[in-house]
């Protein structure tokens, strides 16, 4: 299983897995607490009107242009959210459900009547993506990992996850206690001076980004999963805030990993001849995970009121 | 029962009429029922603020479709039949919901997060077996993805009356359950005292939304049903403020949000059923959003335009009385288009006579204000009210004898 083969087929998908899981659970944190876990949820349901119009605008199935109407349908479902909750004095769950429902079912019908068949774009793709097809054909072994030659060929979504991640990871230890103070105490945040509200924002606009970037590769529905299964299982594992992300990204990496693993490898040690969604088990994975933490985690008790 | 049934009847000649067949018909009927069963039952969602765990629902019956679906080949069956799936998918459904009620009350996490979980696990594990089922079945599509986001096309004549049965089902028990529902919904603390079980009004609510969620998933799909549920009472909620009737609006407006939407996307090709009806629920919200009387937006941005008017009105009247000169512009042109003041900013006769009126009511507000024993009659005061719509007019004079003796303007 550990060679030539493995480099190609089966490193970058995994690599990529891990690297979209992290950078979705480490806002992901912070949305739980917040008790907002379901823009993410939101935020990938509006990310297929994004890549649709994206694509009619730019009449091609290139990456930017539909990175772009991504981006902008969550920077609009967000609006849209917020707008709605006040003029309309909604709580936010209904808004969030009129939105993104809404936003979806227009992303469904602007599928079926425009001139798509011919692209590979379609809502199956968008929800649960195709990690497996992320193969890179130029490796041999693992030296390939050292030769620039075969490294140019990786996978154009591994570098893009990859800082992707990277900018996640380093907003949010830049960013680090005014989050963390804002998200545990806003009023005292508030008095401190610190910006909530533009932090509440940025907050999203990360997860935001994340949701995108990791859509394209992985699909929506590792990003849902990615954004409330981990955080939530690390939650119930401990009080401290580090320590909640540390080991939301543990879990995450963990669940990408055995997920694919086990999506790719699995039905063949029993027997089967195909593999089965990698995304759906890597979601699959992290719920089990969750379900442990839910029986055994150390802080799993509810607070007493 | 004869007149509704009349109403259905005439509903079916006239779609026939536009040149539809029996079953998209049949299926318009079915989602007009549905519509209205899932707009009653979502307005109790909406007023426990529950509303998004209707979305945990549906993704959650997309293993037990699956599942069902294996079971039935397994012994042999057509693994197709919808009835058996609809089954498979309740039972899953019910299982989710479980899991979002333990997750919130076993543990501490919220009930969003818990939604958000068991959502998304259920839907991954439910893809997970989808592919499991096209590896088994080369070959032949099973074609389960067509419950993620509906479709009407190629329907059997028994799946369109399953649903159409299954939507009047709903409903009639939506109906018949509304008076528990509604109170529990709106008043637990009431609910509790007249020996309402809350907890099993809860359980019937979960359970009606799960068979809304089931039938629905044929016609409208797994991941847009929630907006059904939601759209209804969230739109209803804009034109009145009484709970009874956001559920009779809510049900009337899911009715025909279904039974429209239904109708369009039958008219021509390329239209699919579940997002036209979510849409022209969209657009039924929209439109409610901006002119609704009182709570839309239209509404309110008049309602502080005329505020506005009111407060400069009244602060150039005051200015007037005490001889002031008029500075803001804005408040002066209001006062010039009253007739109330002379281009130069002086007072017209009518004006004099207007300022001193305001500057009385400021008067009497003010002793009100400075007299605590008359506390909650002056927490009216806004600088607006005038102090008859509070006072009789004994309270009234006794306020006067206590100003201090001046002639009066």
């Amino acid at each position: 299983m550990i060679g030539a083969e493995f480099v190609a087929l089966s490193l970058p998908p995994i690599l990529i897995g891990c690297l979209a899981a992290i950078a979705c659970a480490i806002p992901g944190n912070f949305l739980l607490l917040r008790k907002q876990a379901l823009i993410g949820d939101a935020i990938s349901h509006v990310v297929l009107p994004g890549i649709v119009v994206g694509f009619l605008v730019s009449g091609t199935v290139s990456t930017w242009p539909m990175m772009l109407g991504a981006g902008g349908a969550a920077l609009v479902a967000v609006l849209l959210i917020e707008g709605i909750r006040r003029v309309g004095k909604l709580e936010p769950g209904a808004a969030m459900g009129v939105v993104f429902s809404t936003m979806f079912a227009g992303g469904v019908l602007l599928l079926e009547q425009s001139d798509t068949s011919s692209v590979h774009l379609d809502v199956q793709h968008a929800l649960y993506g195709n990690l497996e097809s992320l193969i890179w054909l130029d490796a041999t072994g693992w030296a390939s990992l050292l030769d620039a030659q075969a490294l140019a060929g990786v996978p154009p979504e591994l570098p893009r996850m990859a800082i992707t991640c990277l900018i996640v990871t380093g907003v949010t230890a830049l960013l680090w206690r005014p989050l963390k103070i804002s998200t545990f105490d806003e009023g005292f945040a508030r008095a401190l001076g610190l910006p909530v509200r533009a932090l509440g924002l940025a907050l999203v606009i990360m997860a935001a980004m994340a949701a995108v970037a990791a859509f394209d590769a992985v699909g929506s529905i590792i990003v849902i999963a990615m954004f409330i299964c981990p955080p939530a299982a690390a939650r119930l594992m401990t009080d401290r805030l580090a320590h909640q992300v540390w080991l939301s990204v543990g879990f995450a990496t963990l669940s990408a990993v055995m997920g694919y693993v086990l999506a790719g490898y699995g039905p063949l040690w029993l027997g089967f001849e195909n593999s089965v969604s990698a995304a759906g088990m890597i979601a699959t994975v992290s719920g089990l995970i969750l379900a442990l933490a839910a029986v055994l985690g150390p802080r799993r008790a509810p607070r007493v009121a | 029962m004869a007149g509704a049934s009349h109403r259905r009847s005439s509903r079916r000649s006239s779609a026939e009429m536009w040149g539809l067949g029996y079953n998209a018909a049949l299926v318009a009927i079915g989602a007009g029922l549905l519509g209205a069963g899932a707009g009653i039952t979502g307005s109790f969602l909406v007023l426990r603020k529950r509303a998004l765990v209707s979305d945990a629902i549906a993704h959650a019956t997309l293993p037990g479709i699956a599942l069902a679906f294996l079971v039935m080949v397994a012994l042999g069956g057509e693994g197709r039949n919808l009835a058996g799936l609809l089954t498979g998918s309740a039972l899953s459904a019910w299982f989710g919901l479980l899991c979002v009620g333990w997750l919130t009350h076993a543990t501490r996490l919220s009930e969003d997060a818990a939604i958000g979980a068991v959502l998304s696990v259920f839907f991954g594990f439910g893809i997970l077996l989808l592919t499991v089922i096209q590896s088994l079945n080369m070959g032949r599509q099973a074609g389960l993805e067509t419950f993620l986001l509906g479709s009407t096309a190629g329907m059997l004549y028994s799946d369109a009356l399953t649903i159409a049965i299954g939507g009047g089902l709903a409903t009639l028990a939506a109906l018949v359950l509304r008076r528990p529902m509604l109170t529990a919904a709106f008043d637990p603390g009431y609910a509790v005292a007249t020996g309402l079980d809350i907890r099993r009004v809860d359980l019937a609510m979960m359970g009606l939304v799960m068979a809304i969620t089931v039938i629905g998933i044929k016609i409208v799909g797994l991941v847009l049903i929630v907006a059904m549920v939601i759209l209804p009472p969230v739109t209803a909620r804009f034109w009145t403020d009484r709970a009874d009737r956001v559920v009779l609006i809510a049900g009337v407006m899911g009715g025909l949000t279904g039974l429209v939407g239904a109708l369009i996307s039958a008219l021509a090709p390329n239209l699919p059923t579940g997002p036209i009806i979510v849409l022209t629920g969209s657009l039924a919200f929209a439109i409610s959003l901006l002119i609704a009387p009182r709570r839309g937006a239209l509404a309110a941005l008049l309602a502080r335009h005329r505020y506005q008017r009111h407060v400069h009105l009244r602060q150039g009247l005051l200015a007037l009385a005490l001889n002031h000169p008029v500075h803001e512009r804005y408040t002066l042109r209001l006062l010039i288009h009253a007739g109330l003041a002379n281009p130069d900013g002086t007072a017209t006769d009518e004006g004099r006579a207007a300022a001193a009126r305001a500057l009385l009511d400021e008067s009497r507000w003010q002793v009100l204000r400075a007299d605590p024993a008359q506390e909650i009659a002056a927490s009216h005061y806004d600088g607006l009210r005038p102090i008859e719509t509070v006072l009789t007019p004994d309270q009234i004079a006794q306020i006067d004898a206590r100003l201090a003796p001046r002639p009066l303007p």
